[in-house]
């Protein structure tokens, strides 16, 4: 057992180690300041600014529309209704089937709603299918964490008179807000590194971005797209991307272990 | 007369129920756009024939989705077989011998690792499994293909099904590891403590009590990382060789249902009926991963009634 163990966790350094040895001797300033030149793919000057840019607006869309929704729906069920609540029930399986449904799919959903609507692939377009691929995780993280809030707190902010609505708001996300927090950075850091959803609703585009309704770059379909070419200094590029990637994504994960450590802290026991 | 504030109270409630009602029904709604999308096609075809059939010549208007359906689920199970034994093993690892501080540190890296990016994964499996394979599985292969059927194959690139179920192996490994170890730590002490007891070693209680108690879990867990692996999509599509074909080897190159959707939705709109298949084809990956889903979740469910 120890042996499969370990075996596992070689293949897993093994793959970063190989990533970031790859990755290493591309990464310079050009990469992360400039947009791709003209003939940047079959090997001419340029960086991947486009897509790091891209793909940061879009998570980060997301995952504030993502809470929008999700910070009320798992508020109303953890304070409004009663702990065994069928219709809760009801809505915590929702987000299980919902999380387990792939991205390709909500990518081509998303594109379907889309050309319905006569909308091109957009950054728009992109947040919302992002969006809703990131609400289900990030509910159910947050979900967990409002379990985690002592019935007492809500119990004693109700009789003192608040009404449900503000010890919802005022109390309870008050306590739970590192927390949440932590739940948005995973959406977030899902939203980074997905592919699927955004392949046909973002598009792709080699300038910044510059408004909701035009294509946007996104990193790892920079990443997808230069490994495709046949031409060793582009793929090289993809390395270097897929590093930059990796980095986001270590330093997104690092800074909710961080807060949900002093979520644990602070928490009224 | 009510107060202001508890006019709010009210609004606020019906608001956040209309959203939480509309969020219930969100897997309705897709799962009924898709539908309506694919029914062209399925008016054309029977479903049956659109399932088995292998033809799939989509400006003729045939489209056999046999090829996809075989590649996904050949996939799957390199992937399943290999990941497996692997995530049972180190769940039993880190919920019954590892150390406290091991098992509590070893948690976020999972997080972290079910967290990286599938392209990462891809791009590994370009750049370190595919080379791999081909020239050092592949001629070994070769010489043992006279007696095993199966691995005889002419594709010598190394993109194929075998590399394919390698980097999905890894990709759920993560789920299958945390919600194993999870259901195996749930078990309650005392069940140890009597198999213990009775002059059991640590080992012997393992296999004849833990293991067979926690099998439902596993079962769900296994279950899960089977969803996951089944509608994963650029990962794949990087090393599986996206040819449209029934794979008859472990090494063959094969074209998996998500990676079909993901190389050609973005270009089918001058060929009559081909969104209205690729959509019928995000409709089946939706139906089974769901369906896995909820058998999962079912059997969690009583599990964690069992113990808790």
């Amino acid at each position: 057992m120890l042996v499969s163990f370990i075996f596992v966790i070689f293949i897993f350094l093994s793959m970063i180690a190989v990533i970031v040895i790859k990755g290493l001797p591309g990464l310079n300033w050009k990469m992360l300041t400039q947009t791709p030149k003209s003939g940047y793919y079959i090997g001419g000057e340029g960086g991947i600014l486009n897509a790091i840019l891209g793909s940061l607006y879009l998570a980060v869309g997301a995952t504030l529309l993502a809470a929008l929704i999700s910070v009320p729906v798992v508020l109303f069920i953890n304070v409004y209704l009663k702990k065994d609540s069928w219709f809760a029930m009801l809505v915590r399986f929702s987000f299980d089937v919902l999380w387990g449904i792939p991205s390709i799919v909500y990518g081509a959903f998303g594109f379907a709603v889309m050309i319905f609507f006569h909308v091109r692939a957009s950054l728009l377009g992109a947040i919302i299918t992002v969006a809703i691929l990131e609400f289900p995780i990030i509910s159910r993280v947050a979900d967990g964490i409002l379990k985690l809030v002592p019935v007492e707190l809500k119990e004693v902010s109700l009789s003192l008179g608040a009404t449900r609505f503000e010890t919802s708001f005022k109390v309870i996300l008050k306590q739970a807000a590192p927390g949440i927090l932590t739940a948005l950075l995973i959406g977030f850091g899902r939203g980074v590194s997905d592919a699927a959803s955004v392949l046909f609703t973002a598009g792709y585009t080699d300038s910044l971005p510059t408004s909701l309704l035009r294509p946007v770059a996104t990193l790892p379909l920079a990443i997808f797209f230069q490994l495709g070419t046949p031409f060793a200094e582009v793929q090289q590029r993809g390395y270097t991307a897929a590093l930059i990637l990796i980095l986001i994504i270590f330093a997104i994960s690092g800074l909710s272990r961080i807060l949900s450590k002093r979520f644990h802290e602070h928490i009224l026991r | 007369m009510y107060q202001k504030r508890t006019i709010k109270d009210i609004t606020a409630k019906h608001i956040m129920f209309t959203l939480t009602l509309l969020v219930s029904l969100l897997v309705v709604v897709i799962a009924w756009g898709l539908f309506t999308r694919s029914r062209p096609i399925l008016s054309e075809n029977s479903l049956t024939a659109l399932l088995f059939s292998v033809k799939w010549h989509p400006t003729q208007g045939q489209f056999g989705f046999a090829p996809f359906i075989l590649g996904t689920i050949y996939v799957t199970l390199v992937a399943i077989v290999l990941a497996v034994p692997l995530a049972i093993f180190s769940a039993v690892f880190l919920a019954e011998y590892a150390p406290k501080a091991l098992r509590n540190s070893f948690k976020p890296v999972l997080d972290l690792l079910a967290g990286i990016s599938p392209v990462i994964f891809g791009a590994f499996g370009v750049l370190v499994i595919v080379p791999l394979v081909q020239k050092y599985l592949l001629p070994v292969v070769a010489h043992l293909a006279k007696f095993v059927p199966f691995l005889a194959t002419n594709n010598f690139t190394g993109f194929g099904v075998f590399s394919a179920g390698i980097i999905l192996a890894m990709m759920i490994f993560p789920i299958m590891t945390q919600v194993a170890e999870e259901v195996i730590h749930s078990i309650p002490k005392e069940v140890r403590d009597s198999s213990l007891a009775l002059g059991a070693t640590h080992w012997e209680t393992i296999k004849y009590v833990v293991l067979k108690k926690s099998r439902p879990g596993i079962i769900a867990a296994v279950i899960l990382g089977l969803a996951r692996a089944f509608g994963e999509t650029i990962a794949v599509l990087m090393v599986v060789g996206n040819v449209v074909q029934i794979p008859k080897s472990l090494f063959d190159a094969a074209y998996t249902l998500p990676a079909l959707i993901a190389n050609n939705y973005g270009e089918m709109m001058s060929i009559p009926l081909y969104d209205s298949a690729l959509l019928l084809a995000a409709l089946i990956l939706l139906v089974v991963t769901v369906f896995f889903n909820i058998l999962a979740w079912l059997i969690l469910a009583r599990v964690e009634k069992a113990y808790v």
